[in-house]
């Protein structure tokens, strides 16, 4: 119920804000809009309470701060690469088996390994993740890193 | 040009820089998943630091909200969409080049 | 203009990335330089948005960040399947039969499906 509460409201100032302008007709468009928004949130089970976790958020501020510090490195690193004109890159690939077992944080890992470059998930099914990284430096890096467990601290078993 | 002027034309230069090399690296690399490498670089840094550019430009204004909603977007679709690019030329038969030590180049599988 | 350079390197990697698209060699690599594409059209008019002073650029360059979202994820779903909507998953004794998937194609004949 606060969930349902917690989206309308946001739905409604979100219209609200982005309209900007207050007559009756683009108010009945806003009802509407955000009548059938619901409904699709509703129908892609997004109402489910391991997905709509507003609570994880603050939980996840400092995870999210040092993934900022990881993506600003391996940016550095790639525009080197990319720079360098004998192009030094040694494609390979890794399997992962992250100790995470909650859906919510095996999709935030995933997403926050291909979000960092020079490594890219590109298999996720089956609990094993395969990732591919331009150097072998970086897969070493990615291999000996402690994102999963950074994660495994905030999210614990979501 | 006032301070703030000048730190944004910074970022901004910064970013174009990195949204540069990102589209150098797209035409460089040499298959598909490290190009994926270097449009990433573009997803990232570029596009942040850019957006952070106009944010100092917009201040405390609808437009800054506008902008943190673009950024937000951006950095939450990003790695989804390059997850579903990966997954489907991975799962279509679709293999990387691997380097061989021993020969010390790339080599296609 | 404060923002002249970043335009310049953003319409400059838009160039690039088209050169690519037209490249290939595989779809996904088109696929990839569509979507750098897109996201280097946002980029351009949330920074023309301030050169032009005109605020309404912002809920374009959002509203184009949407639809390049899905646009992708949609086309990548159709070379998944290599048609639009679900295969029908059809029970034992019917005479509907899935078409073969077009997943086995190698790389370079991406234009067309691979009949001889």
């Amino acid at each position: 119920m606060a969930r349902t509460l917690i989206l309308l409201f946001a739905l409604a100032g979100t219209w609200l804000v982005w309209s900007g302008l207050y007559k009756p007709l683009l108010f009945g468009l806003g009802v509407l809009s955000v009548a059938l928004t619901y409904w699709l949130c509703l129908r892609m089970g997004l109402l489910r309470r391991e997905v709509f976790a507003l609570d994880l958020v603050p939980r996840l501020l400092g995870f999210w701060a040092s993934l900022v510090v990881d993506i600003v490195r391996s940016n550095l690193v790639v525009a080197r690469i990319v720079l360098t004109p004998s192009l030094p890159i040694s494609p390979t690939l890794v399997q992962l088996e992250p100790s995470l077992k909650g859906q919510v944080g095996r999709a935030t890992l995933a997403n926050s390994i291909t979000l960092t470059p020079s490594t890219v998930t590109l298999d996720a099914h089956e609990g094993v993740f395969l990732v591919h990284c331009l150097t072998r430096d970086s897969a070493c890096e990615i291999r000996d890193s402690d994102i999963g467990r950074r994660l495994r601290n905030a999210l614990g078993d979501r | 040009m006032s301070w703030l002027d000048w730190v944004s034309a910074i970022l901004g230069c910064l970013g174009g820089f990195f949204v540069l090399v990102g589209g150098i690296g797209a035409l460089r690399m040499p298959d598909l998943y490290t190009r994926m490498h270097a449009s990433s670089l573009t997803d990232t840094l570029g596009s942040m630091l850019i957006l952070g550019a106009l944010m100092l430009q917009g201040g405390a204004s609808l437009e800054t909200l506008k902008l943190c909603a673009i950024a937000i977007f951006l950095l939450f679709t990003s790695p989804v969409s390059a997850y579903a690019l990966g997954n489907a030329a991975w799962l279509s038969g679709h293999r990387p080049l691997e380097w061989d030590p021993e020969r010390e180049q790339d080599v296609a599988p | 203009m404060i923002f002249a350079g970043a335009i310049a390197a953003i319409a400059v990697t838009m160039l690039l990335a088209l050169v690519r698209a037209l490249a290939g060699p595989s779809v996904y690599d088109r696929v990839l330089a569509v979507n750098m594409f897109g996201t280097k059209t946002v980029l351009l008019l949330a920074a023309f948005a301030f050169v032009a002073d005109r605020g309404d650029y912002l809920d374009l360059a959002l509203a184009y960040a949407l639809i390049n979202f899905i646009g992708v994820l949609a086309v990548l779903e159709f070379f998944r399947q290599r048609r639009w909507g679900h295969v029908p998953q059809v029970a034992d004794g019917s005479d509907m039969q899935p078409t073969p998937h077009a997943n086995d194609r190698t790389e370079g004949d991406d234009s067309r499906a691979s009949s001889p």
